[in-house]
C-alpha cells in the first residue's frame, strides 16, 4: 500500500502489471510479508498494454568500447530552479546522467524529477507520431497532413468566426525562444487569446509585484537566500516543489542560525524544518499578515527612513492594519496573536528578512490582494532592495518566467510592452513588419456605434477558455465564441471546473494538442473527430535558453535529436506560419535552416527588441560562455570575479534580466533588484518610476494636494542626480545636456524612431540603446528613481482588503468580508459575487464541510502527463490520494489507504471523484489536501482506453480540479483551487 | 585503502528521492526493485524527520555471515558485493539484514524469487569493471571511473554523503558543531558499531 507515505514502497500489484515487459520484477519487502507470496494485481487486463521498453535496455547499456562519449549540458525541463543537466551521450543516444558540479544554481544536486530526466527522451510513453480521431478511432497521419489539415481548418474558423475564435494555449515549458515565437504567431494570425500556465500560478504575482515596485518577478535568487537571517515561506512548499532551493534555505539557516518561519494550512515537508510554523485557514493571508504588522508599527518596528525614502501609501495602509487586531486576526485566521508578535518581532528586527511565496498565495479570488499585502510587509520592514531580503517568489515551470517576459500573456505583447498603439508600433519595428498589415489582421468591433480594436485588447484567460466556448455568444465581448483550441505543451487537468472544460472541449471545432504527450486533453471531452495530436520533442532535443526564477537566463543544447516521429516548437510554427500564409513576414529576420528556424536568431531578435525589461544584453554568444564557465560564478553573489575569463569577467550568472543596453556594453546583468547599494552598472537599481511623477490625493483635512512619487534623498549608488527622478526620455537627456554623449548612429536611430517627436521617444522603444547607456555611464537608471507604492490606486483594491474566498467554511464572515461585485473583466464576465451569495443562502458550507486545497508532489510537476509516464517517477506515486484528519476521518468512517468519494460543490448531481484517502495529522481538522498532479480518470471513470495506444501515462488518477470550483482574481483572471470545500464518504 | 560509508544527515533530508531516482536512472534498475528508499518518521507531525536508507556496507556484515553459499565479499574499500551467479536466492540475507536492503524480482519461496539484487555503492560485481556483463547484473561501476554513488552525488540538499568514513564523518560533525544540532549519523552504530562524538 503505498498511499501511506511513511511506507512508500513500490508497490507491485496492478500497475506492476502494466509493466508486463518487466515482468521478472515481483514485490517488494513489506508487500511481500503482507501478502505471503499471493500473485500480486488486481488488474491484470492491464498487462496487455504494450511498451516496447527493449529501447532502454539498449540505451543505458556502457558506450561501446572505443566509442566516444561526449557531454552535453541542458538545464532540467521541470520546476524553476534550474538545474544544470549533465547528459551523457554516445552515438545518438543518451546514456547517462552525471552531476552538474560547476553550475552555481545546483551544484551538482537534483531532486526525483530532475535525476530522472533521461527517461524523458527514451519513454515509450511519448506520443509518437501526428494523430487524428477518425470517427473517435486515433488514426496514425503524416505531418504534412496534420499541417495541411489542421491549418484549412484554422483558415475555415477565421473566415466564420474571426481570428478571436482561435485560442493559442502556450506553454511554461516552451524554451525564451519558443515563447516569443507564439506570442509573435499569434500577433500574426491577428489574436490576443494567447496565455500559458503563468496564468494559473502566478499571474497575481507579476500583477501584484509590477504594480508595487515595477518589475513582476523574483527581486532576489535562490542563492541570495544564503543572507537572510529571517525568512517567511508563506503558501510554498519548496521541499517538494522546489526541492534543490532547500540546499540554498537550509544552509541558510545553518550557517547564519537564521529563523526559518513556514505559515501554511498544513504542516507541509518544508514546516518539518521550520523553527516556527503557523497555521492559519486556507484563504486569510491577509488577515495573518496584517496580524504581523499590526504589532510591527504598534512597536515601532517599522523601517521609517526606508518608507520616508522609498514607499508611497503606507499610511493609507496603516489604516487598514489597524482594524486587524489580534484577536479580529485569531477569529478570522485561527492564529493566536502572540505568535504572530513573535514572528513580527523575527521578521522586522532580526533582518535582512524575506518572504518566499509561491502559489498558496496567488491560487486565489484574492492573488493579487495576497502578494501585495505581501509587498507591504517588505516596503514596511525596509526588506526590498538589498542582499538577503526581498520577495523571493518561487516560480513554476522551468521556463515560466521566461515565457511570461516574453508575453505568452493575454494582456501584452513581448516584455510588458502592453497592447498600446505604441507597443505594437514598437514591435512592428522590430519586427520589420508594416503596423497597418498587424492591424488588419485583428478584428474591429462595433460597441455602440464606436469602433473598439481588438489588437489593443486584453484576451481570454485560459482559466475562461470553456466559459467562452459554451456561453452565449452576446456574453463574450468579443466576435464569436471561442471555436478552436491551438494546446502547445499545456495539460488540460491543471485549470479548476473540468466538468465544465469536458463540456467545453466536446463543444470545440478542433482542437490541437501539440505536446510530447497526448495530455488530459486528448481524452476528457467527447471528440469524434477534428481533433490533432502533434508530438513535439523536449527541450532536451532541441536548443534554446530558459529563465530561471531568479531571472538567470541559461542556454540548453540538444542533447539528442527529436525521438520518433517528433519535431521542436519552432519548426512546427514555422510550417504552420507558412500554410497561413504569413511565414515570411513573420520569420523576415530570422534563419531557417530546411523547416527549422535557428534558436540563436531568435534570441537575437528577442534582444533588438527587449529593452524595456533589459533581455537586450544577453546574446547567445554571451549565454554559452557562462554555460561554459559555471564554475567561474561565486555561491552565494553569483557574481564571476574580475579576473575570470574576459567573456564572462564580472558578470552575474546568467545575466539575470535587468541585462541592460546591447551586449557589447557588457551590463552585468542584475543579481537583486531595486539594490541602491551598488552602481548601475555593477547590477544596482532604484525602484521604477512607472506610475507618473506625482499624485493628487487628499489629504488629512479633506483639502487637495500633489504628493511625489519619486523616491525622496534615496538613489543608487555613483548617481548623478541624488534625488528621485523620472524615466529617461530623449528630451530628458537633451535637459540635462547629456544627449552630447549619444553616438551619432544612436541619434539617428533615435530621430528616426521619434518622426516628428523625437523627444518623446523613451529607454524602452529607443532601439540603438543609447540611452540605457549614457543614463547609465551618468549613473542613473533610465527606468527613473521612484517610490514602491502601498497603495496600488489603479487595482480594484488599492490597499488589500480581506475577502472571504466565494465557497467559505466560515458563512458568517461574508457579510463583514464579501468578495468584490461581479463585473465583465477580460472579455467575459465573473459573477464570483453572485455564486459566493448563493453558496451562503443555500448554507453549501453545510453540505460541504471541509475545506478543499491542493499542492504539490515532489515526483510529479504540474498536470503530471510527462511525469506520471516516467517510471522511475510514477513507481513511486502510484494512486492519487487525499489528506484527511484522523478526526474528520473517523466521523465518516474512513481508514486509511481507503477508497473514498469526494464531492464537490459545483459537480454534476450524483457523481464523485474516487481515490485513497491518506488520514494523517499533517492537515487540521475541517480541511483536505490533494495533489493536483493527476489525470485520467473522469468522475469515477477510468478513460485509460481514450489515450492512443502505448501513449497512455502509467499512473493516471482523479484530478482533483474535477471537484474545485467557480472563483477568479479581478485583476488576472486566475482560478481559485486553494481555498473552497467539498465533501468526502468512504466508497 | 578508503574505508566508504553512507552517511544520511536527517536534518537535511527532505524526502525529494532523488536519491531513489538517480540509482534507478543509473543503473537501470527495474519497477518494483528499490536499491534505495526514503523511510519517513512521525510522518505530517511535529518532529517529522526522513532518512535515505539502502545497504550500508557493513563491518562485518549480517547478510555475508548467513549466506549458505557465500556469495558476498568485501572489496578493499570494505563495499559489501555479491555473486549473483552464487545466489540461490534464498532470502536468508533479507532477513539478516538490519536496513532491508537486499530486494528479489520475484515473489515466492525456496529460492522462487530469483537472484537478490541491492544496492552496489555503485561499484558492479564480480564481473570484469565497467563491462557490459557486470553492468547487466549489477549496473555500472561508478567507483572504477573514480565517481562515488550517484545517489550521494545528486542529493538535493547534500544531505546524503558517500566516501571515506573519515571524510564524510568530519564533514558531519563541521555541520553539526556550526548550526548546533545534529540528530547523529543515523544507522552507523548497527553497520559500523560506531557513532560520530560532536
Amino acid at each position: 500500500m503505498l498511499i501511506k507515505r511513511t511506507e512508500r514502497q513500490a508497490r507491485r500489484g496492478a500497475l506492476a502489471q502494466t509493466l508486463s515487459s518487466q515482468s521478472d520484477a515481483g514485490l517488494d519487502r513489506r508487500s511481500f510479508l503482507r501478502r505471503s507470496g499471493l500473485a500480486a494485481g488486481g488488474l491484470a487486463a492491464l498487462g496487455t498494454l504494450s511498451l516496447g521498453s527493449v529501447r532502454k535496455a539498449e540505451a543505458r547499456m556502457p558506450a561501446k568500447a572505443g566509442a566516444a562519449v561526449t557531454i552535453r549540458k541542458n538545464i532540467c525541463t521541470h520546476c524553476s530552479v534550474g538545474c544544470t543537466v549533465m547528459a551523457e551521450v554516445s552515438e545518438g543516444v543518451w546514456i547517462g546522467q552525471e552531476p552538474g558540479w560547476d553550475s552555481p544554481i545546483n551544484r551538482g544536486s537534483h531532486c526525483a524529477k530532475g535525476a530522472a530526466v533521461r527517461e524523458l527522451v527514451h519513454g515509450d510513453r511519448r506520443l509518437k507520431y501526428p494523430m487524428k480521431l477518425v470517427n473517435g478511432q486515433w488514426t496514425k497521419i503524416s505531418w504534412d497532413t496534420a499541417i495541411d489539415e489542421i491549418g484549412t481548418k484554422m483558415l475555415a474558423i477565421r473566415e466564420k468566426s474571426g481570428p478571436d475564435s482561435v485560442y493559442f494555449l502556450g506553454s511554461a515549458k516552451f524554451s525564451n525562444e519558443g515563447a516569443y515565437l507564439y506570442r509573435k504567431f499569434a500577433a500574426y494570425w491577428g489574436t490576443n487569446n494567447v496565455d500559458h500556465q503563468a496564468r494559473i500560478c502566478h499571474s497575481t504575482t507579476v500583477a501584484g509585484v509590477a504594480n508595487t515596485w515595477g518589475y513582476g518577478a523574483q527581486t532576489n535568487s535562490y542563492n541570495d537566500i544564503r543572507n537572510s537571517k529571517t525568512m517567511i515561506i508563506m503558501g510554498g512548499n519548496p521541499a517538494e516543489a522546489h526541492p534543490v532551493s532547500l540546499q540554498h534555505l537550509l544552509e541558510g539557516k545553518e550557517l547564519n542560525r537564521a529563523n526559518y518561519i513556514v505559515i501554511e494550512p498544513r504542516l507541509t515537508r518544508t514546516a518539518a524544518h521550520a523553527t516556527e510554523f503557523v497555521r492559519i485557514r486556507s484563504g486569510t493571508d491577509i488577515p495573518v499578515i496584517y496580524g504581523i504588522l499590526w504589532h510591527i508599527f504598534r512597536n515601532g518596528w517599522e523601517d521609517k527612513q526606508f518608507i520616508e525614502q522609498r514607499v508611497y501609501g503606507m499610511e493609507d495602509a496603516r489604516r487598514e492594519i489597524e482594524k486587524w487586531t489580534p484577536e479580529e486576526v485569531e477569529r478570522v485566521s485561527g492564529v493566536p496573536g502572540a505568535q504572530l508578535e513573535r514572528v513580527a518581532k523575527m521578521f522586522a528586527t532580526e533582518k535582512p528578512s524575506t518572504l518566499i511565496w509561491c502559489m498558496g498565495a496567488t491560487q486565489h479570488t484574492v492573488g493579487t490582494a495576497n502578494v501585495r499585502a505581501f509587498c507591504i510587509a517588505l516596503l514596511a520592514t525596509g526588506n526590498v532592495g538589498s542582499f538577503g531580503n526581498g520577495a523571493n517568489i518561487f516560480r513554476g515551470h522551468c521556463n515560466v518566467q521566461g515565457a511570461t517576459d516574453l508575453g505568452l500573456d493575454i494582456g501584452t505583447l513581448p516584455l510588458y510592452y502592453g497592447l498600446v498603439e505604441g507597443a505594437w508600433r514598437h514591435w512592428g519595428r522590430v519586427w520589420e513588419t508594416d503596423y497597418e498589415w498587424l492591424s488588419s489582421r485583428f478584428h474591429t468591433r462595433d460597441v455602440g456605434g464606436k469602433p473598439v480594436k481588438m489588437m489593443e485588447v486584453a484576451g481570454i484567460p485560459s482559466t475562461r477558455w470553456f466559459d467562452a466556448t459554451m456561453m452565449p455568444q452576446k456574453q463574450v465581448q468579443q466576435q464569436d465564441n471561442l471555436k478552436a483550441m491551438m494546446v502547445f505543451g499545456h495539460g488540460g487537468n491543471t485549470v479548476t471546473r473540468m466538468p465544465e472544460a469536458a463540456k467545453g472541449i466536446a463543444a470545440l471545432d478542433l482542437l490541437v494538442v501539440a505536446d510530447p504527450h497526448p495530455t488530459t486533453w486528448a481524452v476528457l471531452g467527447e471528440r469524434k473527430d477534428n481533433t490533432y495530436l502533434l508530438p513535439i520533442c523536449t527541450q532536451f532535443e532541441c536548443d534554446g535558453s530558459r529563465t530561471a526564477s531568479n531571472r538567470s537566463i541559461q542556454w540548453g543544447e540538444q542533447v539528442v535529436k527529436p525521438i520518433f516521429e517528433s519535431k521542436n516548437d519552432y519548426e512546427v510554427m514555422y510550417r504552420l506560419a507558412t500554410k497561413l500564409g504569413f511565414a515570411d513576414r513573420m520569420f523576415k529576420n530570422i534563419k531557417v535552416n530546411g523547416n527549422e528556424p535557428v534558436a540563436e536568431d531568435i534570441l537575437r531578435e528577442i534582444n533588438r527588441g527587449g529593452w524595456s525589461t533589459g533581455y537586450c544584453g544577453q546574446s547567445p554568444e554571451r549565454l554559452k560562455a557562462h554555460m561554459r564557465n559555471q564554475d567561474k560564478f561565486d555561491l552565494v553573489t553569483l557574481r564571476a570575479p574580475k579576473d575570470a575569463p574576459a567573456e564572462i569577467a564580472g558578470d552575474y550568472y546568467g545575466l539575470p534580466w535587468p541585462c541592460w543596453g546591447t551586449p557589447e556594453l557588457r551590463h552585468p546583468g542584475t543579481h537583486t533588484l531595486y539594490n541602491t547599494n551598488l552602481h548601475v552598472m555593477e547590477g544596482g537599481g532604484t525602484f521604477r518610476a512607472r506610475f507618473g511623477v506625482e499624485r493628487e490625493e487628499k489629504a488629512p483635512d479633506g483639502t487637495m494636494r500633489k504628493v511625489s512619487l519619486l523616491s525622496n534623498g534615496s538613489f543608487s549608488v555613483g548617481s548623478e542626480i541624488r534625488d528621485g527622478y523620472p524615466e529617461f526620455t530623449y528630451g530628458v537627456l537633451k535637459k540635462l545636456g547629456w544627449d552630447g554623449d549619444l553616438t551619432a548612429a544612436e541619434r539617428a536611430t533615435i530621430e528616426r524612431i521619434g518622426g516628428n517627436n523625437p523627444d518623446s521617444v523613451g529607454w524602452a522603444i529607443d532601439l540603438s540603446g543609447g540611452i540605457q547607456r549614457v543614463t547609465m555611464a551618468h549613473g542613473c537608471i533610465h527606468y527613473g528613481n521612484g517610490k514602491a507604492r502601498a497603495n496600488a490606486w489603479n487595482l480594484p483594491d488599492p490597499i488589500p482588503v480581506h475577502r472571504e474566498p466565494i465557497y467559505t467554511p466560515r458563512p458568517e464572515l461574508v457579510a463583514r468580508y464579501p468578495t468584490l461585485p461581479n463585473a465583465v473583466q477580460f472579455r467575459v464576465p465573473n459573477i464570483g459575487f453572485d455564486v459566493q451569495k448563493a453558496a451562503v443562502d443555500k448554507g453549501l458550507a453545510k453540505q460541504f464541510p471541509l475545506i478543499n486545497t491542493s499542492g504539490r508532489l515532489v515526483e510529479y510537476e504540474g498536470g503530471g502527463e510527462e511525469t506520471r509516464s516516467n517510471k522511475w517517477l510514477a513507481e513511486l506515486q502510484q494512486d492519487m490520494f487525499i489528506e484527511i484528519n484522523p478526526a474528520d476521518a473517523a466521523a465518516r468512517g474512513i481508514k486509511d489507504g481507503a477508497f473514498v468519494l469526494v464531492t464537490g460543490p459545483e459537480m454534476p448531481a450524483g457523481q464523485a471523484c474516487r481515490m485513497k484517502a491518506l488520514v494523517t495529522e499533517r492537515v487540521g481538522r475541517g480541511v483536505t489536501w490533494s495533489p493536483y498532479h493527476f489525470g485520467g480518470w473522469f468522475m469515477n471513470v477510468d478513460q485509460r482506453r481514450k489515450y492512443p495506444a502505448g501513449a497512455d501515462p502509467i499512473v493516471l488518477g482523479e484530478s482533483i480540479n474535477t471537484v474545485t470550483t467557480y472563483g477568479y482574481d479581478p485583476v488576472t483572471g486566475m482560478q481559485e483551487p486553494k481555498a473552497t470545500l467539498c465533501q468526502i464518504r468512504a466508497a | 585503502m578508503a574505508r566508504m560509508k553512507f552517511l544520511c544527515d536527517a536534518d537535511r533530508c527532505i524526502e525529494c528521492n532523488a536519491c531513489v531516482t538517480a540509482c534507478k536512472n543509473e543503473h537501470e534498475v527495474p519497477w518494483g526493485i528499490n536499491r534505495r528508499r526514503v523511510v519517513t518518521i512521525n510522518d505530517g507531525r511535529p518532529g517529522e524527520r526522513s532518512v535515505s536508507m539502502a545497504c550500508m556496507h557493513c563491518t562485518d556484515a549480517p547478510c555475508a555471515s548467513v549466506c549458505p553459499v557465500n556469495c558476498f565479499y568485501t572489496t578493499a574499500d570494505a563495499v559489501v558485493l555479491h555473486s549473483k551467479d552464487l545466489c540461490i536466492g534464498c532470502g536468508y540475507c533479507f532477513y539478516a539484514c538490519p536496513f532491508g536492503a537486499p530486494q528479489y524480482p520475484r515473489v515466492g519461496n525456496f529460492g522462487s524469487r530469483g537472484k537478490m539484487d541491492k544496492c552496489t555503492y555503485c561499484a558492479g560485481g564480480p564481473e570484469a569493471d565497467s563491462t557490459q556483463a557486470e553492468f547487466v547484473k549489477y549496473g555500472t561501476n561508478r567507483l572504477a571511473e573514480g565517481k562515488l554513488p550517484l545517489c550521494a552525488e545528486m542529493c538535493s540538499t547534500k544531505s546524503l554523503l558517500a566516501g571515506d568514513g573519515e571524510i564524510i564523518a568530519q564533514i558531519y560533525r563541521e555541520r553539526v558543531v556550526k548550526r548546533g544540532y545534529g540528530s547523529g549519523a543515523w544507522g552507523w552504530r548497527t553497520a559500523y558499531r560506531e557513532t560520530i562524538a560532536t
